[in-house]
């Protein structure tokens, strides 16, 4: 198991530089540079000299080859739209996108798992049909529609939280310790209540399928022999054998994740990871383009790697 | 409901008494809200709505049906060639898959469309066909794995069959299940994506009228205008309900052996070490894919 680890590893590191060289030059066969979307009132000749500064007139193999050599060094480049080193747009926007995500993956994995138990414990009975219904209708939205509802609903129909934005834009400095925690969680509601209901249809789709396979196994029946109680054979005999695919899937769903959060970062103008990356690639800002790919492309290659360890632990079959 | 759809796409057009683009008054019938004349209102252009949806139906199935005929195409046939081959040629086609499928389709997506903006419909089919077939190609290359040991395929062989014979007389015919199952939820699938890339303006784009073009201009001033968003939304949204809802009666029909799962569920190895499989079958869940 450890060595599969480890080749899996490996095998997840030649994939983030892969992809990371083919933003790299794919960014820059496109056309247009950093300096073509400044004010139009700057003459080509400095926008020529800025591109001679910055060595984007050089041929591209030479610029990768520096690109690699600071990357390697640690240094990201320079933000042109955020006025910034990279690194410290990435570490203001990184945090946004973990924090709803983490939270939104949290509960809808919980509430997901739970619901699926359920509906596959009572299977065909009235709350399997509503509920599959009910998630069925979920699963078809479309990840922007029914975040842009939700903030219709609730924040316009029936105003009871602010429409986007991380804090009050206005009165959250001025706010006290107390205040600004929960001016900080109102703003936080709308954002992780879309994206949790979004993923957590597809997530009790799985966990009914996955605990409606378990259930006729074997060793239930002996579990039911033995004694057991109904709730124990099923909470924790069924569950953790059911739970093994899920954390595989999770592990799945992590790209996908990535984008389903562009879709709510960008209704609920949340200005996370997604924001920065579609602003950066739409303002040919190379290197925070490519620095986003890389740090969602290491997210992916970290939630596999914690999908593993968890597998691992659930499962000890394959702890061999 | 599919083919009241594909129906209302094609003739329902004919009978709205204006144009898709016809901006009829500009001052006066601007951003009204729904009434009788204009069933779904008019939006900042003074255009019909309820014409302007009908028409995107037409725009976004189109879309949808021909990038999901490309990929399944595409991954059909890769996943035949990587499944049948086995060996080192499979193990490196996985691999290369694997890399694939840790890929962010959407984010793929919205950079190439950004950077080489505008791109023609045609171009957007191509590329969300091209970004679509990686999950269907692992399910066709496990499928194949399995009828490669079928005594009919042992005795093809026997008899002479070419390879390139054999796959497609014998092994396609025994794999073609799931991937009828996989296109249907995929379509429904695209649509949403389709819409999604139409919201973030690199879709399709006006005037041409797709579900997800229509209310990027109304999204500015949803909040007065919501009929702008909500009514095009709706007709997303029961589409792609209904091609779920297709998927799944298909599979329950054309495969028992799935009859209880949701999406792929026969594909779920309870005893599946964690590095050598990717137990469930990523392609038929919209989840993976959006």
């Amino acid at each position: 198991m450890r060595r599969q680890l480890a080749a899996r590893l490996a095998q997840s590191l030649i994939v983030v530089i892969i992809v990371t060289t083919i933003s790299f030059f794919v960014i820059r066969s496109a056309p247009g540079d950093p300096f073509s979307y400044e004010s139009s009132t700057i003459t080509p000749a400095i926008r020529q000299h800025w591109r001679e500064q910055f060595g984007y007139d050089k041929p591209l193999p030479t610029q990768f080859v520096r690109y690699v050599v600071s990357v390697a060094h640690g240094e990201l480049g320079y933000s042109f739209q955020m006025h910034e080193p990279v690194s410290e747009a990435l570490a203001t926007a990184v945090p946004r996108t973990l924090l709803l995500t983490g939270i939104s993956l949290a509960l809808s994995f919980v509430i997901g798992v739970i619901i699926g138990v359920l509906q596959a414990t009572h299977s065909g009975g009235w709350f399997d049909r509503l509920s599959s219904a009910v998630l069925l209708f979920f699963y078809s939205l479309p990840d922007f529609w029914g975040a842009l509802m939700i903030l219709l609903m609730f924040a316009y129909w029936w105003p009871v939280l602010p429409a986007g934005n991380i804090v009050d834009p206005v009165l959250h400095g001025y706010m006290g310790g107390w205040d600004a925690f929960v001016d900080r969680a109102r703003h936080l509601v709308l954002p992780v209540l879309s994206f949790t209901l979004l993923t957590m249809a597809g997530i009790t789709r799985y966990q009914r399928a996955a605990m409606l396979e378990t259930l006729p196994m074997d060793f239930i029946r002996t579990a039911r022999a033995k004694g057991l109680s109904e709730r124990r054979i099923i909470w924790r005999h069924a569950l953790r054998n059911a739970l093994t695919p899920m954390v595989a899937l999770l592990g799945l769903m992590l790209p996908a994740l990535l984008g389903g959060a562009l879709f709510v970062e960008k209704v609920f103008a949340w200005p996370g990871m997604g924001l920065l990356a579609a602003g950066a690639i739409a303002a040919r800002d190379y290197d925070l383009v490519t620095a986003t790919v890389i740090v969602g492309s290491v997210m992916v290659v970290i939630g596999n790697l914690l999908a593993d360890l968890l597998h691992l632990a659930i499962d000890p079959r394959v702890r061999e | 409901m599919i083919i009241l759809l594909v129906l209302a796409a094609v003739f329902g057009p004919l009978f709205s008494s204006y144009g898709g683009n016809q901006q009829l008054d500009i001052v006066k019938l601007k951003n009204i809200p729904p009434s009788w004349q204009h069933p779904f209102g008019t939006d900042q252009y003074s255009r019909d709505l309820l014409t302007r949806v009908l028409l995107g139906a037409r725009i976004s199935l189109a879309v949808a049906t021909l990038a999901v005929l490309m990929s399944m195409t595409v991954g059909t046939a890769y996943g035949l060639v990587a499944g049948y081959a086995g060996g080192g040629v499979d193990a490196v086609m996985m691999r290369v898959l694997d890399g694939f499928l840790s890929i962010p389709r959407v984010l793929l997506l919205i950079a190439v469309l950004t950077l080489w903006n505008p791109v023609p419909l045609s171009g957007l089919i191509i590329l969300i066909g091209a970004t679509g077939w990686f999950g269907v190609s692992r399910i066709v290359r496990g499928q194949t794995m399995a009828t490669r040991q079928v005594e009919f395929v042992d005795a093809a062989r026997t008899l002479g069959a070419s390879d390139t014979r054999i796959i497609i007389r014998h092994v396609l015919p025994n794999i073609i299940t799931p991937v009828i199952v996989t296109a249907t939820l995929a379509v429904g699938n695209v649509i949403a994506l389709e819409a999604g890339l139409s919201y973030l303006g690199v879709g399709a784009r006006e005037p041409t009228p797709s579900w997800g073009s229509i209310f990027l201009d109304g999204v500015e001033f949803f909040a007065g205008n919501w009929w702008v968003v909500l009514f095009p939304g709706i007709a997303i949204v029961a589409t792609v309900l209904a091609f779920n809802v297709l998927g799944d009666a298909l599979r329950d029909v054309l495969d028992p052996r799935q009859l209880h799962g949701g999406p792929g569920s026969s594909a779920v190895p309870l005893t599946a070490s964690a590095a050598s499989t990717a137990p469930l079958t990523p392609g038929t869940d919209p989840i993976q894919n959006g």
